[in-house]
């Protein structure tokens, strides 16, 4: 909404770019923590988990966005909700057809997409107001963004809690695993990390604006 | 069908896989609702209140699903029976209490979206249990989810007179404290087995 004047290819880009990093669902936003520290604890699931949730956030955000003119307002969360679920069914099956073993790995955890904030909130919040394109766009930028997300979490974890990346044994054989980046407090630690990380990177961007701005003055 | 005892299975749901400690089900509430101690002891008591209700909704739509021949249409009869209840939840609450109203805020009708009624709702349908096993189990699960929520916002509320640095400040410092909780429930593990 910022760049309102901009050209129309650059505004649809940035609808894209934003979800990357600006506004990365689960490092700025914080939205969608479930998931985020539930399927982590190894690369791989963290980037089937990363695809369904881009998945069901693209279809969703487009139907969304499809159906935004006859959609009456009172009822709205419970249209989005609705849209999202059957998606989320679809996603569900598909998985389970494609690789049993993943399905199982992943567990309830399919299913609980429907109630993940951020597709929610990006229906509520971009998808009910904007067009079809933009909307796809948006769900694409959050969604890659998310998988981002999921997977530098994944990563650090596998890495320190089973020495592999990926399925692929990264140090020589007498490294000890850290068992507890594997366990549900290692997912706690590791995204409090990485979110320390983000605000030490923003609080440094800020001193260094208002730097310029004083020696500007 | 399953077999557990009904007090294994309360212990279980509560402390030993403690929905939001070793689940990670219903951390946005968890990261968002725990500033205070007195609103953080109410979500708990409405969490369980709705677990409780939709828990046993979930059992008999499970049974009518079956007996239809129609399970597809699960995860979407379950998330309508949770909106529905929420909704209801919402309006006593705004009757009987409006202060509570205005300090939940957002977070009641954001219920629905808390993933722990969903995931109590699957799970107890993947676990095949009884309608007395469920009941016991949504108690479990909302006396777990309410404990992890009040010894959160015990631990915050005397955060808030410590001198923390201001890049800890915020979710990043709320993460650690939940990682050590959850770290310390790890000392239940097998005691409901």
């Amino acid at each position: 909404m910022v760049n309102k004047g901009s050209a129309a290819t650059s505004s649809s880009t940035d609808e894209f770019i934003k979800g990357l990093w600006r506004d990365n669902p689960v490092f700025v936003q914080v939205l969608g923590m479930c998931p985020v520290l539930a399927v982590t604890n190894s690369g791989i699931n963290a980037l089937a988990m990363g695809l369904a949730t881009l998945f069901v956030l693209v279809l969703s955000n487009a139907l969304v966005s499809m159906l935004r003119h006859f959609i009456p307002r009172q009822v709205r969360i419970a249209t989005f909700i609705l849209i999202i679920a059957t998606f989320v069914t679809v996603v569900d099956y598909l998985i389970q057809a494609i690789s049993l073993d993943l399905h199982r790995a992943l567990g309830a955890f399919i299913s609980l997409i429907v109630v993940n904030c951020l597709i929610l909130g990006r229906a509520e919040a971009f998808a009910c107001k904007n067009s079809v394109g933009r909307s796809i766009l948006d769900g694409l930028g959050m969604g890659v963004g998310f998988t981002f997300a999921l997977l530098c979490l994944g990563g650090v974890r596998e890495i320190l809690g089973n020495g592999s990346l990926f399925g692929v044994a990264l140090f020589p054989a007498g490294f000890q695993p850290w068992i507890v980046m594997i366990l549900p407090s290692g997912g706690f630690f590791t995204l409090g990390l990485w979110l320390l990380l983000f605000n030490y990177l923003k609080g440094r961007r800020q001193a260094r604006q208002t730097l310029a701005q004083e020696v500007g003055v | 069908m399953n077999n557990d005892s009904l007090w294994s299975i309360f212990l279980n749901a509560s402390l030993v896989n403690n929905f939001v400690l070793a689940y990670f089900l219903g951390i946005c509430p968890f990261l968002g609702v725990s500033g205070k101690l007195a609103t953080a002891t109410r979500m708990g008591g409405a969490v369980c209140f709705v677990m409780l209700v939709s828990s046993v909704c979930a059992y008999g739509i499970h049974h009518l699903l079956i007996a239809i021949d129609a399970p597809y249409l699960q995860l979407i009869s379950y998330i309508v029976v949770i909106a529905s209840t929420v909704q209801l939840v919402e309006m006593f609450i705004k009757k009987m209490s409006p202060t509570l109203f205005r300090a939940l805020g957002i977070f009641l009708p954001l219920i629905t979206t808390n993933c722990a009624i969903l995931g109590l709702a699957l799970f107890q349908t993947n676990k095949g249990y009884d309608l007395l096993q469920c009941v016991v189990y949504a108690l479990g699960a909302g006396s777990g989810f309410t404990l992890a929520l009040v010894l959160m916002a015990g631990v915050r509320e005397k955060l808030e007179l410590a001198t923390v640095p201001d890049m800890v400040q915020g979710t990043a410092l709320t993460l650690m404290i939940a990682g050590i909780l959850s770290l310390s429930f790890m000392g239940f593990a097998g005691l409901g087995a």
